[in-house]
C-alpha cells in the first residue's frame, strides 16, 4: 500500500493511494497562492496599477499543477472531500488522460461548480490582450525580482481553465450520499462520512474485508451550519490519513467572529464602509447569520449589506435547499416551514442585497456606508479589486479578511500605500490540535499519516508544543512529492466457496469445537473476487484416442493422500514399540522434540512438532512397520 | 400594612445572603455584576408582603439549618424575634392539645419547621424563667416526654424534638434533678431509650440525641449523668456516623463535654498528670490520643477536628497542658509518609497558634510548624504558610520559611520560563530542586489549582500590615506578567519545562482571572519602570485579544484601572503621567472596539471602565483630550439604545458621568438640536419608556447626582427638572426607581431649605440660593414641584423601603420646620381635612385621587397631624410580625395537622 503525496499544502491536499490494485486520488486542491505574485486584474483599467514601478502587467492566471510523480491517467477514482478541495479537478480530468470516475456529494459538486464559475468569470471578463510566458524560462526567471525569482516550478503554473473544461470535468462526477457504500472493482469499498466542515463536506473510509483506511480532510467539530461530523465510523482504522486542519490554530473562530462584528460596527458607526473579501460560499453563511443577530443590537439595521459575486444568487439559494446536509437545528426549520438560514430574511427585508457584479443594478442601488462581501480573497481578481481601489484611500473604511487561505499582507502589497484600516480575522472552523488529540484518542487508529507541517510546532511559534499532533505511535509525516509506504501488510484475503462445493465437505472434529475438512477446488479470481469452484470431474479414461482440446486441459487429479493430524505421545509410542518386539529403546530429548533410538535395529525416529522422520538403512520393511506404528497415533482425514 | 404569615424566617435568610428579589422582578444572572453595581440585584431586606399562607415553604430551609450545625445560633437569632417570653394563659391552654397531637403517631407533623420554632420558643421561655416551673405548670410536657418511652411507631422528628426539648429543659439543674427523679433522663438518653431501638437508625433521632445532650450538659450533675449512662462511648462511636451532620455534632459535643469537665480559669493551674484530671476528661483525651495513634486516616481526622475546635473555642489554661501532652503525638503524624489528614492537621496547628491561651514559644509549636511546612506538599502547605504569615507574633525564620513555601510555585514559573528570579533574592534558592517543578507540572488540574491558590493567598497577604518585608514586588510582578503571557500564548519559553507549562496553561481562564486579580492588587506597590511597561503591555494584550473571555476581560479592565490609578503623578497635578497617557492612546481604540462587541457582557464592562476613568480623570486635560479625540463618547451615546438592559443602564451611568465632566460630544444633525439638552431629554425618555428597571434606576441615579452637582442642564430650571422627574418616577412600577426618586427629592429639599448634607463632599453651592426667609416661602418651590404629593404617595407605598424612606424624608422635613414656628398653622381648615381624607384613602389602597395643589400651610398641618413616628415603628417591624406570636404558632401547628396534601400543593 503506497501513498503518493502530490501536494505539500496541508489544507489543499492531493494524495494518491494505491490499495489492492486500485489507484485512488484523495482530493485535488488547487494552491492559488502563486497568484499573489501577480498584479491585480482591475475591472477598469487602472493607471495606478499599470504604472507601478518595477511591475508590469503579466498574465494573471497561474496555478500550480501536479508533479510527474505518478501517471495520472492510471488513477481509477477521485474522492472529493469538500468543494475547496476540488478546484484542480479540470486540470486532472481534462489534461492527463484520466478516464476514471470522480465521487463527491451533491452540495460539494454544486458549490464547487459555483466557485469554479466565479473563478472563470473573474478571469475571463477581463481578457488579456497578450500574455507573457517567456519569463517562465529558468534563465530569465533568475533575473526577476525577489518573490518571483524564488518561486518553485514556475513552469508548471497553468492558465485558468475554461467553463467548458469545468463542465466537462464536473460531468465525470458521480454523486454520492453520506454512508453510501461504493464498490470499486470489487476490491475496496469507499464510503463518504459527514465531516461537519461545509455543506456536503465528507471524510472517506476506504476499506477491504480486512483493512480499513480513513481519510480525514477538512473536518469540524463546531456547531455551524453543516451536519455534525461522523466520528464513530472512523474507529478501528488501520491507517488514518489526516489533512485539512485549521490553518490558524491560534485563532478561536468564536473570538474571531466577535472581532469581525466589533470592527464592522465600529467602522460603520463612524461612517466608513466595510469590505469583506470572501468566497461565495462557506463561512459567509455563518457571518451573515451572526450579523443577522448582531445588526439590530448594534443599531445597524439601516446599514445595507451587499453580496457581489457572479454566483451570489445561486449560492444563497443553494444553501437553503440542501436541507438534508444541514445540522439538525437547521433541518428542523425546513418542516416549520422556515428557511434554514436567516439570510433569507435579510434579503426579504432588503438588508442584504446581492448582485452578480458591480456593473448594472448595483451602481444605482449603492448607498454608503455599507458592508460589501465580494471575491476574490486573494485581492488579485474579482470585484474586490475595484472596491480596494475605491475605498483604499480613506481611513474611515475597513477591509476585514476572514478567509485564511492567503497572507493578508501579501494580498495587500500592490495596494500600498493604503489608508483604509485592515483587520485580520481569519475564521477557520476546521479541527484544531486539541480537537484532533481528542478525536485520535477516541477513534484509536493504528497509524496516523499527516503532512509534515502537523508534526512540529509552526516555525514562528516553536515553543508551542500544543500546536502539533501528539499521538502514539508518532504520526508518519509526508511532504510534497514523497511516496510513502503505508505501514501495514495485507495478510488475509476473503475467498468465497461455492454452495455445491461447500455441500461436499465432510468436516472432522480434530479438537472439541474445531473441525477440519479438506477441499479440492479450483480458485477462480475475477474482479478482485476469489471464488472456490468445484473441480471438474476426473477425465474418463478415453484411451487417449480423442484429441484433447486446450480448454479441457485441466490439472491431473491424483488420488488424494489422507491428511494427518495429532501428536505422538512419546511414552505410549515407546510402549507400543516394546509390544511389537523392539527392545533396547532409548529416548533423547532435543530442542524440537524427541529422538527415539532403536539401537539394535540401528534406526532413528525423529519426532518433532510438525514432522516425523524414520531413518533406517535400507530396511524398507522395517520403515513401513515403524511408519504404521507412528500412524496409529495420528488421525487421518 | 397588609400582613401575611409567609415567613420572617425566609426573609431573614434572604437578608443574610443579600439576594432576595422582589416578587415579579427579573433575577440578575449577570456574572459580571460585582462590586458597587451589585445593588442592581435588588436592595436587601425587601420582600413584598405575600397574602397567602405558605407553611410548607419553610421546611427545606429549616432542615438545612438544623443539619449544618449552625442550628443553635440561627435558632437564637430567630428566637429573639418572638415577643412573648413567658407562657401566657392562651398558650398554656393550647399546649395540651398540641402535646397530644405530637404524641399521636397517626397525626404526623408535616412541617418540622414548626417543631424548630416550638423549640426556639421553649428555649426563650427557659432562658427567661424557670424550667421547673414551666414543667410543673404544664404537666402535659412531662407526659409527652414519658410518652416517648413507650414502644410505639413514633415519628423520628417528634422523637428528636422530644430529646432536644428534654435537653433544653434539663439545662437548669433543678429541672434536671426533677427529671432525674422520674428516671426520665436515663430512659430517654440511655440504652433503654431510642438508643437501643429501631428509631436510632434515623439520623434525625441521633442528631436530636446529641443536641439534647449538648443542651443538657451545662452543670456538674449533667457530667455525672453522662458518665453514668455511658453516653461518652456512644458519642465516640457517633464520630464515625454515616451522616456528616451527626458526626460533626458528635465531635462538637465531645469538645463541649471536655470543656465542661475541665476546671475553669479560676480553678488553679491544671496538672499535667493525667491522673489528676477528671475522669470524663481523661476518657476523652485518652480517646483522642488513641485516635491520633491510629493508622486509619478518618480516625486521625476526627481527633484533629475535635482538637481544632477545642483550641479554637476554649482558651483556658488547661488547653496549654492538653497541647503539651498531645503535641508529640501530633508531631508523630509528620513522620508518616504521606502525612495523614494533612488539611485537618494544618487547621489544628493554625488553631493552636492562634489560641491566646497558649504561649507558643514554650510548647515547641514553632518547631512543629516549621517541620510541618517542610513535610507537606506545596498544595497542602499553602494554607498553612498563609496562616503562619497572618499570625501576629511569630519568629522571623518561620515567617521566612512560610513565605518561601508560598512563593514556591511562582518561583517555579519564573524558573521554567528562564527568567531572573529577581534582584531582591527573595525568590533565589527557593527552587533549588526539581521537586517543585514536578509538583507543579504533573497535570493541568494540579498545576492550575496550585497556581490559583497561590495567587489568591498572596493577594490576601498583600494588604495585611504583617505582610512579609521586604515584599518581593518586582519578582511577583514578573511572575504575574509571565503567567498571563503563558496563558495568552505570547510567552516564548525556551526550556522544556517552560514549553510544557505553556501547553498546560494556554487559554486557562481560571489562571487568567486569578493572575489579573493579583496583578491589580500589586498595583498598590511600585515596580521598576520596565516591568510596569510590561504590565501595561500584557494588559493591553488581554484587552485586545479576541480570545479573552468576558470575565477575563472584565478583570483586565479592573486591573488596568488600578494600574492607571497607581501610575506616578506629578506633584500637584492629578492628570495621568505621560506614560499612562501614551498607554491611553493605545487603550481607547481597544475600548472603542469593545463597546461594539457582540457580547453584551463585554460592552457592559467596557462602559463601567469608561465610567470609572471619567470619574477619576474627567477633569484632567490629558485625559479629556485623548477621550475627545476618540470615538468613545459617541459610541457610548449610541449604547443608550442597546437591546440589552444592563448595557443601557451602564451607558446611562457612563453618559451621566461624561456629561457631568462636559465630555459629551454634541451629536451633529438636525434630529439632535442642542446636544447636551438632548441628553437630558433622552434620559427622561428612557426613564419614562424603558421596559426594564435597570436603565430607569440608572437614570434616577444620574439625575440625583446631577442635581447634587448642580449640573448645567439641571441648574437652568431646577424646579421644572425635579417636577418632571418626580412625576415620572412616582408612576414607575419599580420600587427602586421610586426610592431613588425620594433620594432626589431629599437632595432638592436640602438644597431648597439651605443645608446641604455634610456627607456629600462633591456638592457645590446649589444654584437655587439657600433661602433664609420665611418658611412658607422656602416651602413654595417644594409645593410647586409637587414633592409632597410624591412623598405622601410613597408613604403608603406597598414596598416597605419606599415607605420607610418617605417616612424618613417627612420626619426630616418636620424636624426642620418645627424649629421655625413662624408659619401659621391651619389645622382646622377644610383643605387640610380633605387632604387628610385623601391620605386615608391612599392608606387604604385607593390612590387614584390626586391631592391637587398644596399650600405650604396645609402641608405643615398635615405633616403634624400624621403619626409619622408610629408609621416608622410599624414599618420597622417585619412584614409578618402580626403572625409571629407563639400562640399563632401553636394554632398553626394544630391547624395544619392532618392536612398534609393541601400544604404540599401550596408549596412554591
Amino acid at each position: 500500500m503506497k501513498l503518493y503525496c502530490l501536494s505539500g499544502h496541508p489544507t489543499l491536499p492531493c494524495n494518491v493511494l494505491k490499495f489492492k490494485s486500485t489507484t485512488i486520488m484523495l482530493d485535488c486542491g488547487l494552491d492559488m497562492t502563486s497568484t499573489l505574485n501577480f498584479l491585480p486584474l482591475p475591472l477598469v483599467q487602472s493607471p495606478r496599477l499599470s504604472n507601478l514601478p518595477g511591475w508590469s502587467l503579466k498574465d494573471g492566471n497561474a496555478f500550480l499543477d501536479k508533479t510527474e510523480l505518478i501517471d495520472l491517467s492510471t488513477v481509477d477514482v477521485i474522492l472529493i472531500s469538500n468543494y475547496h478541495c476540488m478546484m484542480a479537478l479540470p486540470y486532472i480530468t481534462e489534461h492527463t488522460g484520466f478516464s476514471g470516475t470522480v465521487y463527491a456529494t451533491e452540495p460539494t459538486v454544486q458549490i464547487g461548480r459555483l466557485l469554479m464559475e466565479e473563478l472563470v468569470n473573474f478571469i475571463e471578463r477581463v481578457p488579456k490582450a497578450q500574455s507573457a510566458s517567456l519569463w517562465k524560462n529558468k534563465d530569465i526567471q533568475r533575473l526577476l525580482p525577489s518573490p518571483l525569482k524564488d518561486a518553485v516550478e514556475v513552469s508548471t503554473w497553468r492558465r485558468c481553465y475554461t467553463m467548458q473544461e469545468v463542465n466537462s470535468a464536473l460531468s465525470k462526477i458521480q454523486l454520492v450520499g453520506y454512508s453510501q457504500k461504493i464498490e470499486l472493482f470489487g476490491a475496496v469499498q469507499v464510503t463518504p462520512l459527514s465531516s461537519g466542515y461545509a455543506l456536503g463536506s465528507s471524510n472517506w473510509i476506504i476499506q477491504s474485508h480486512y483493512e480499513k483506511v480513513s481519510y480525514v480532510s477538512g473536518s469540524s467539530l463546531l456547531t455551524t451550519h453543516p451536519q455534525p461530523m461522523d466520528q464513530a465510523s472512523l474507529k478501528n482504522s488501520d491507517v488514518l490519513i489526516l489533512t485539512g486542519l485549521t490553518q490558524i490554530p491560534t485563532a478561536n473562530p468564536d473570538g474571531m467572529v466577535g472581532e469581525f462584528c466589533s470592527n464592522l460596527a465600529l467602522t460603520v458607526r463612524n461612517g466608513g464602509n466595510v469590505l469583506v473579501p470572501c468566497y461565495p460560499s462557506g463561512v459567509i453563511y455563518d457571518l451573515l447569520e451572526c450579523l443577522y443577530q448582531y445588526i439590530d443590537s448594534a443599531g445597524l439595521s439601516n446599514i445595507p449589506f451587499y453580496f457581489i459575486s457572479p454566483v451570489a444568487n445561486s449560492s444563497l439559494e443553494f444553501s437553503q435547499i440542501f436541507a438534508e446536509w444541514l445540522c439538525h437545528n437547521k433541518q428542523t426549520k425546513v418542516y416549520l416551514p422556515e428557511p434554514p438560514f436567516p439570510h433569507a430574511e435579510l434579503i426579504q427585508t432588503n438588508k442584504l442585497k446581492h448582485y452578480p457584479s458591480l456593473h448594472g443594478d448595483f451602481s444605482s442601488d449603492f448607498r454608503q456606508p455599507c458592508v460589501v462581501f465580494t471575491g476574490h480573497p486573494s485581492l488579485r481578481f474579482g470585484d474586490v479589486v475595484h472596491f480596494m481601489e475605491l475605498w483604499g484611500k480613506s481611513s474611515l473604511n475597513t477591509v476585514i479578511f476572514t478567509e485564511p487561505d492567503f497572507s493578508y499582507l501579501e494580498a495587500l502589497a500592490p495596494y500600498q500605500p493604503l489608508a483604509m484600516k485592515c483587520i485580520y480575522c481569519p475564521i477557520d472552523t476546521r479541527l484544531n490540535f486539541i480537537q484532533v488529540s481528542k478525536l485520535l484518542k477516541e477513534v484509536q487508529p493504528l497509524h496516523v499519516v499527516c503532512p509534515e507541517q502537523y508534526t512540529q510546532p509552526p516555525p514562528a511559534q516553536s515553543h508551542r508544543m500544543d500546536l502539533m499532533i501528539d499521538c502514539q505511535p508518532p504520526a508518519m509525516s509526508y511532504r510534497r512529492a514523497e511516496v510513502l509506504a503505508l505501514p501495514f501488510k495485507r495478510r488475509y484475503e476473503k475467498i468465497e466457496i461455492m454452495p455445491e462445493l461447500a455441500d461436499a465437505l465432510v468436516p472432522m472434529e480434530i479438537k472439541p469445537g474445531i473441525s477440519l475438512a479438506t477441499v479440492s477446488a479450483v480458485l477462480h479470481t475475477k474482479d478482485n473476487k476469489h471464488v472456490l469452484q468445484p473441480p471438474p470431474r476426473p477425465a474418463q479414461p478415453t484411451g487417449g484416442k480423442k484429441r484433447k482440446r486446450a480448454s479441457e486441459d485441466i490439472p491431473d487429479c491424483k488420488v488424494l493422500k489422507p491428511l494427518l493430524s495429532g501428536s505422538i505421545p512419546v511414552e505410549q509410542f515407546v510402549q507400543t514399540l516394546e509390544k511389537h518386539g523392539f527392545s533396547d529403546i532409548k529416548v533423547e530429548d532435543t530442542a524440537k522434540g524427541h529422538i527415539v533410538l532403536l539401537q539394535e535395529a540401528e534406526t532413528l525416529i525423529q519426532i518433532e512438532e510438525d514432522s516425523t522422520h524414520i531413518i533406517c538403512d535400507n530396511d524398507e520393511m522395517l520403515r513401513v512397520r515403524l511408519r504404521d506404528l507412528v500412524l496409529k497415533f495420528l488421525q487421518k482425514f | 400594612m397588609p400582613a401575611g404569615s409567609s415567613g420572617t424566617y425566609h426573609r431573614r435568610l434572604c437578608e443574610g445572603d443579600g439576594s432576595v428579589l422582589p416578587v415579579g422582578r427579573r433575577p440578575v444572572s449577570a456574572p459580571l455584576r460585582v462590586g458597587p453595581q451589585g445593588s442592581r440585584s435588588g436592595l436587601p431586606g425587601t420582600l413584598r408582603v405575600s397574602r397567602g399562607r405558605r407553611p410548607c415553604a419553610r421546611p427545606r430551609r429549616t432542615r438545612q439549618v438544623a443539619r449544618s450545625g449552625v442550628g443553635p445560633a440561627a435558632a437564637e437569632g430567630r428566637a429573639a424575634g418572638i415577643s412573648s417570653l413567658t407562657m401566657d394563659p392562651e398558650c398554656s391552654q393550647l399546649l395540651p392539645a398540641l402535646c397530644a397531637v405530637l404524641a399521636d403517631p397517626r397525626q404526623p407533623m408535616a412541617d418540622d419547621t414548626c417543631l424548630e420554632k416550638l423549640l426556639d420558643w421553649f428555649k426563650t421561655i427557659t432562658e427567661a424563667g424557670s424550667s421547673l416551673l414551666l414543667l410543673q405548670g404544664n404537666p402535659c410536657l412531662v407526659e409527652l416526654l414519658c410518652h416517648m418511652l413507650k414502644p410505639q411507631d413514633l415519628s423520628s422528628r417528634v422523637l428528636a424534638f422530644s430529646l432536644r426539648l428534654t435537653g433544653v429543659l434539663a439545662a437548669q439543674e433543678d429541672c434536671f434533678q426533677y427529671l432525674q427523679q422520674g428516671e426520665l433522663l436515663p430512659k430517654l438518653f440511655g440504652e433503654a431509650g431510642p438508643l437501643g431501638g429501631a428509631a436510632w437508625t434515623s439520623p434525625t433521632v441521633r442528631s436530636g440525641w446529641i443536641q439534647g445532650l449538648r443542651s443538657l450538659a451545662q452543670h456538674p450533675s449533667a457530667l455525672h449523668f453522662l458518665a453514668d449512662c455511658g453516653a461518652v462511648d456512644t458519642i465516640f462511636s457517633l464520630q464515625e456516623d454515616s451522616s456528616l451532620f451527626v458526626a460533626s455534632a458528635a465531635g462538637q459535643l465531645l469538645v463541649h463535654i471536655l470543656g465542661l469537665s475541665m476546671p475553669g480559669p479560676a480553678g488553679g493551674p491544671p496538672s499535667l498528670q493525667a491522673g489528676d484530671w477528671p475522669a470524663c476528661a481523661q476518657k476523652i483525651v485518652g480517646h483522642i490520643e488513641e485516635s491520633l495513634r491510629a493508622t486509619a486516616t478518618p480516625q486521625i481526622t476526627q481527633a484533629l477536628n475535635v482538637l481544632t475546635t477545642t483550641f479554637g473555642h476554649c482558651h483556658d489554661p488547661w488547653t496549654q497542658v492538653l497541647w503539651v501532652r498531645l503535641s508529640p503525638l501530633v508531631a508523630g503524624l509528620l513522620e508518616k509518609d504521606p502525612v495523614p489528614a494533612a488539611h485537618s492537621l494544618v487547621d489544628l496547628l493554625l488553631s493552636v497558634a492562634r489560641s491566646p491561651g497558649l504561649s507558643s514559644s514554650s510548647c515547641g509549636l514553632w518547631e512543629t510548624l516549621a517541620q510541618t511546612l517542610s513535610h507537606l506538599s506545596p498544595t497542602q502547605a499553602g494554607p498553612l504558610a498563609l496562616g503562619i504569615l497572618k499570625l501576629q507574633d511569630c519568629p522571623q525564620a518561620l515567617r521566612a520559611q512560610a513565605f518561601a513555601v508560598l512563593l514556591q510555585p511562582l518561583a517555579c514559573v519564573l524558573k521554567a520560563t528562564a527568567q531572573d528570579p529577581g534582584p531582591s533574592g527573595v525568590l533565589d534558592g527557593i527552587v533549588g530542586d526539581s521537586m517543585t517543578a514536578d509538583m507543579l507540572l504533573p497535570s493541568k488540574a494540579a498545576c492550575v489549582g496550585l497556581l490559583c491558590r497561590t495567587l489568591a493567598h498572596l493577594e490576601l497577604l498583600l494588604p495585611l500590615p504583617q505582610r512579609p518585608c521586604p515584599w518581593p514586588q518586582a519578582p511577583l510582578l514578573g511572575a504575574a506578567v509571565t503567567l498571563l503571557q503563558l496563558c495568552g500564548g505570547s510567552a516564548r519559553p525556551t526550556s522544556d519545562a517552560g514549553r510544557h507549562l505553556c501547553a498546560l496553561l494556554l487559554g486557562c481562564v481560571r489562571v487568567q482571572r486569578a493572575a489579573l486579580d493579583f496583578l491589580g492588587t500589586l498595583s498598590e506597590g511600585t515596580g521598576p519602570r520596565e516591568l510596569v511597561t510590561q504590565v501595561f503591555a500584557v494588559l493591553l494584550e488581554y484587552l485586545r485579544s479576541p480570545d479573552s473571555s468576558p470575565t477575563v476581560l472584565k478583570k483586565a479592565f479592573q486591573a488596568t484601572f488600578r494600574w492607571l490609578l497607581s501610575s506616578p503623578k506629578t506633584p500637584g497635578c492629578w492628570d495621568l503621567d505621560p506614560h499612562a497617557l501614551l498607554f491611553l492612546r493605545d487603550l481607547l481604540p481597544v475600548l472603542q472596539k469593545r463597546l461594539c462587541s457582540p457580547c453584551w457582557e463585554v460592552r457592559d464592562s467596557g462602559l463601567e471602565f469608561l465610567t470609572q476613568m471619567t470619574r477619576h480623570w474627567g477633569g484632567q486635560a490629558g485625559f479629556r483630550h485623548a477621550l475627545l479625540a476618540s470615538e468613545v463618547p459617541k459610541l457610548t451615546e449610541q449604547l443608550l439604545r442597546d437591546p440589552e438592559s444592563y448595557v443601557r443602564a451602564s451607558a446611562v451611568t457612563a453618559m451621566g458621568q461624561l456629561s457631568s465632566q462636559g465630555l459629551c460630544v454634541p451629536p451633529a444633525g438636525p434630529e439632535h438640536p442642542g446636544g447636551q439638552q438632548s441628553l437630558l431629554a433622552e434620559l427622561l425618555h428612557i426613564l419614562s419608556t424603558d421596559s426594564e428597571g435597570f436603565p430607569r434606576r440608572a437614570v434616577m441615579q444620574v439625575f440625583t447626582q446631577w442635581l447634587r452637582d448642580s449640573h448645567a442642564d439641571v441648574a437652568g430650571d431646577t424646579e421644572q427638572f425635579v417636577a418632571g422627574v418626580l412625576q415620572v418616577a412616582s408612576q414607575d412600577l419599580d420600587w427602586e426607581v421610586r426610592a431613588q426618586g425620594l433620594e432626589l427629592a431629599l437632595v432638592f429639599l436640602e438644597q431648597t431649605l439651605g443645608q446641604p448634607r455634610s456627607h456629600c463632599p462633591c456638592a457645590v453651592t446649589p444654584a437655587v440660593a439657600a433661602p433664609v426667609g420665611p418658611l412658607a416661602q422656602a416651602l413654595q418651590p417644594l409645593c410647586r414641584v409637587r414633592l409632597f404629593e410624591f412623598a405622601f404617595r410613597a408613604l403608603f407605598d406597598c414596598d416597605r423601603p419606599v415607605a420607610q424612606k418617605s417616612c424618613d424624608l417627612l420626619l426630616f422635613l418636620r424636624a426642620k420646620t418645627a424649629s421655625s414656628g413662624s408659619l401659621q398653622e391651619s389645622r382646622s381648615s377644610p383643605h387640610v381635612a380633605s387632604v387628610e381624607a385623601a391620605l386615608q384613602r391612599w392608606q387604604a389602597g385607593d390612590q387614584a385621587q390626586p391631592l391637587g395643589d398644596l399650600e405650604p400651610e396645609v402641608v405643615l398641618a398635615v405633616l403634624r397631624s400624621l403619626d409619622l413616628e408610629g408609621l416608622q415603628g410599624a414599618l420597622a417591624e417585619s412584614s409578618d410580625h402580626v403572625e409571629k406570636s407563639p400562640q399563632s404558632l401553636l394554632q398553626d401547628m394544630l391547624a395544619t395537622v392532618g392536612v398534609l396534601g393541601g400544604n404540599e400543593a401550596d408549596c412554591y
